[in-house]
């Protein structure tokens, strides 16, 4: 009755604890491909990697439990072996840095964000323990919500060592089509689930998914906005994310993006040019600071990165 | 019994305060009162009358608060004057939106300043481009659903109060429903709130743009149960009404058959706009309450439901009927009409008030197990409440293994209270052995304090108290409640901080 089912005995999560320690700036790269997110590590930091590797897969729970090391391509092959993929961005990188810059996959109308799918979250904290916040199972209001806290948090409040990530079925057809006539405003009312609508500011790609009954409609009830034609991926993106207002996006013209990708319907823009700074307001910025000062003290958590400016 | 013990640490904390709020001292100028309804205004701050009592407690079976002032504030400049007032005379604070809550979460402790939303009620904006809207609090669940009916859309999650409950009280309890299966529940369609801090800051959590600058403050407060601020305006995601949907009805000769089938469909890559199971003694009082068309012989009734393009939900729903029959569905049945559809959900829905003609008391309790122990787990259930010898009914959010244990009593039989804590307490135990976790969508609350260290280490809890001090570093926003004692800062001083002789 008197101790908890969940304490941890990863050996490697606690190798990874008892290397972060318990003093000393530290930090963890994955690969690399959001290094600068946050802004530059202070010099001299250590630097150490996350574990790796697959815990417990259950398919027909719908979630995997996985160390957050392990890069995202590593772990859709993994489910896509039982027919299934998450919400996580696949852009390269490992599921820990995806999670800590909490970037969405491109096809998020369709996965869902990344900040709903992580249920459970393990992570070294500022004095070297491994605390956990969230639950194992795909419904969970136990506590304070910690796995939310750390999507998209830079490890500047604990250090990300694993993750239960909720699963989905990979649909029975996927299908990106293009046009280069069609209003792309015009797409989220003509079908009813696209699962991605981009756009350069010329042609149009939505991603039609589901039962091939389905995605057909879909694609005809499209041909009344524009010509459609399939192409085999969407168009490559650019490494700067803007987050706008979808609404923001028809005057995307007055924005200094340069060259630009945008998820319609989301407000995402992968861009050739940087967003300028946003600033937090006031208040929102005393909450991050006193978040930061409770979790990280002295500051030896990725020093340096600011999320959103708040030190 | 831990619960029991809770209960009396309750009565304990809100007893030493005296004078009760029903009874305030004749001709007492209460300055706490006085400088409250100079914020609002008079008619806005209550401190008697039969309101006072209504506070004392939510739809959960505890009982023992004590409420102190209840303001009804229409605005944010108006819940940041509370809190401010409030802060100055060192009495915490609890919001309170329907009181439909069942874990005890709107129950004063420390005889706290309550704010209600219920002046709060507008739907400010519709915003179909970002497919948003702007709401008060106050708002019913079911209201926003409705008004945008004529926008093509609707709010996702529906909790089966939700003809009562508020938006704010969703967003408090993360609250689920019986269509989140497929759609996620309410974290899942907030994007941005503006939420009053305890010291009196008003700030806008999130926003609706697709990356918000900064920590994920709103997912942080979504679920937060009141602890960490009042909410004043909330941005929900709209979901467009789906162009179709069809809803079956399998009926089986046992629960287990029908939990088996449940699990069936989820493994099969199915993911359902809704899978909820009942159990024979429930449907039987179901029926005996609204007609709705369900069999009484049977042992389990699972209610499937896919929504979509007419197409793809066809096979579906075939797909699921033919799973159904194959883990031993004695009858498989499709909603023919509307009004059909419409009849089994609100048998489905009206549930729980159903109890109500069978015994006076009820606790439904709310525990998640994986998917794949869920005909395990109920089994367990029933023996255990069988051991006390109390009656259980089983109705549930079977899709994503979210059970809902109903215990039906009469508390005025000795000893009944008791038998009904000892079988929830061993429900709650066998659900977390079984990988589950505490609770699916009525939060911890009071009820379930007293097993969070079943899921939680010290040090986990260490970190959820880290973060709700950031928002609310005194712990003056709904004491007593998520956190067990002694891991909830600074709660038992601002419990014990209300003087004696004031007003609660
Ligand atoms: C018959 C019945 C069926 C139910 N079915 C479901 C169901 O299917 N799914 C489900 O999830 N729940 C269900 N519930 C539980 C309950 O209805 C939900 O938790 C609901 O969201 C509570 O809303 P409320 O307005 O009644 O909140 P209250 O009970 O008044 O408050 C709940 C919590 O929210 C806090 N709170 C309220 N308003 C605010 C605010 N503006 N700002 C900050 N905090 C606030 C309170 O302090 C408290 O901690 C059911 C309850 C009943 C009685």
């Amino acid at each position: 009755m008197e101790t908890p089912l969940l304490t941890v005995d990863d050996p490697k999560l606690l190798a990874f604890a008892e290397a972060v320690g318990a003093e000393g700036q530290v930090s963890v790269s994955g690969n690399r491909t959001r290094w600068l997110a946050g802004g530059a590590l202070a010099e001299h930091t250590r630097i150490l990697q996350a574990p790796t590797g697959m815990v417990a897969y259950s398919p027909e729970e719908m979630t995997a439990q996985v160390r957050v090391g392990t890069t995202v391509d590593e772990f859709h092959a993994q489910l896509a072996e039982k027919g299934q993929r998450s919400a996580l961005p696949e852009r390269g990188g490992t599921i820990g840095g995806a999670i800590s810059v909490g970037e969405n996959a491109v096809s998020s109308l369709g996965r869902g964000r990344l900040r709903t799918a992580v249920l459970q979250i393990r992570y070294v904290s500022a004095d070297g323990r491994v605390v956990s916040g969230g639950g194992p199972t795909v419904k969970n209001v136990t506590g304070f919500d910690l796995p939310r806290l750390m999507v998209g948090s830079l490890g500047t409040l604990g250090l990300l060592a694993e993750a239960t990530i909720r699963t989905n079925p990979i649909p029975a057809v996927s299908q990106w089509l293009r046009s280069d006539d069609a209003d792309p405003f015009a797409v989220p009312a003509a079908v009813l689930k696209p699962s991605a609508i981009l756009w350069d500011g010329s042609s149009t790609w939505v991603e039609l998914e589901g039962h091939g009954v389905d995605v057909a409609a879909e694609r005809r009830r499209l041909g009344s906005i524009g010509v459609f034609e399939e192409v085999d991926r969407p168009p490559a993106l650019y490494a700067n994310r803007w987050s706008l207002q979808p609404s923001e996006l028809r005057t995307i013209d007055s924005l200094a993006t340069g060259a630009f990708v945008a998820s319609i319907g989301m407000g995402t823009v992968w861009a050739e040019n940087p967003q300028p700074a946003r600033l937090l307001s006031p208040e929102v910025a005393l909450i991050s600071r006193r978040m930061k000062h409770e979790f990280d003290p002295t500051g030896r958590l990725n020093p340096g990165r600011t999320v959103g400016g708040a030190e | 019994m831990a619960l029991k013990k809770l209960t009396d640490a309750i009565a304990k904390i809100t007893s030493v305060k005296g004078g009760s709020a029903e009874t305030p001292a004749p001709n007492v100028v209460d300055p706490l009162h006085r400088e409250l309804r100079e914020a609002l205004s008079a008619d806005r701050v209550q401190v008697e009358g039969a309101h006072m009592s209504l506070m004392k407690r939510d739809a959960s079976v505890f009982d023992g608060g004590v409420a102190g002032p209840l303001c009804y504030p229409e605005s944010a400049a108006e819940v940041s004057a509370i809190m401010k007032i409030a802060d100055k005379y060192g009495r915490a604070v609890v919001p309170r939106g329907a009181g439909t809550g069942l874990a005890g979460g709107a129950i004063p402790l420390g005889a706290p300043v309550v704010i209600s939303a219920m002046k709060m009620t507008s739907i400010l904006e519709v915003d179909v481009e970002n497919r948003i809207a702007w709401v008060e609090p106050g708002v019913i669940n079911l209201d926003l659903t409705r008004h945008l009916g004529q926008f093509g859309f609707h709010f996702a999650p529906d909790p089966s109060s939700q003809q009562v409950c508020t938006i704010g009280g969703n967003v408090a309890n993360n609250s689920g429903g019986p269509h989140c299966l497929a759609y996620g529940v309410t974290n899942a369609h907030v994007v941005a709130l503006e939420v009053v801090l305890p010291s009196g800051e008003v700030a806008v959590l999130g926003g609706i743009d697709a990356e918000p600058l900064g920590y994920d403050l709103r997912g942080a407060f979504v679920g937060s149960e009141g602890t960490l601020g009042f909410t004043t305006k909330v941005a929900v995601t709209i979901t467009p009404n789906a162009p179709d949907v069809r809803t079956l009805l399998l009926s089986f000769e046992t629960v287990r058959d029908a939990a088996t089938t449940v699990s069936a469909i989820i493994a099969a890559g199915i993911v359902p706009a809704a899978l909820e199971v009942m159990d024979q003694r429930i449907t039987e009082a179901v029926e005996a309450y609204v007609g709705a068309g369900y069999p009484t012989d049977a042992g389990a009734v699972l209610l499937a439901e896919v929504d979509g393009l007419p197409d793809g939900i066809a096979i579906d729903a075939e797909r699921i009927a033919e799973i159904g029959r194959a883990n031993g569905a004695t009858d498989v049945r499709q909603a023919e009409t509307e009004q059909e559809r419409a009849l089994l959900w609100k048998g489905r829905k009206t549930a729980f008030g159903a109890i109500a003609q069978i015994a006076p008391d009820y606790y439904l309790h709310d525990t998640v197990v994986p998917r794949s122990k869920l005909a395990d787990v109920l089994e367990e259930v029933y023996a255990i409440a069988d051991r006390h010898d109390v009656l259980v009914m089983n109705v549930f959010h079977a899709g994503d293994g979210n059970l809902h244990p109903l215990l039906v009593f009469d508390a005025r039989e000795p000893g009944k209270l008791d038998a009904v804590h000892a079988a929830g307490a061993e429900i709650v135990e066998a659900s977390v052995a079984a990988g589950g976790v505490l609770s699916g969508e009525h939060g911890v609350g009071v009820e379930k304090q007293a097993y969070m260290h079943r899921m939680f280490t010290d040090d986990d809890m260490d970190h959820q108290a880290r973060l709700r001090r950031a928002f609310d570093p005194d712990c003056r926003a709904n004491p007593g409640k998520v956190l067990p004692m002694g891991h909830s800062c600074a709660d038992i001083q601002s419990l014990r901080s209300v003087p004696e002789k004031v007003w609660g």
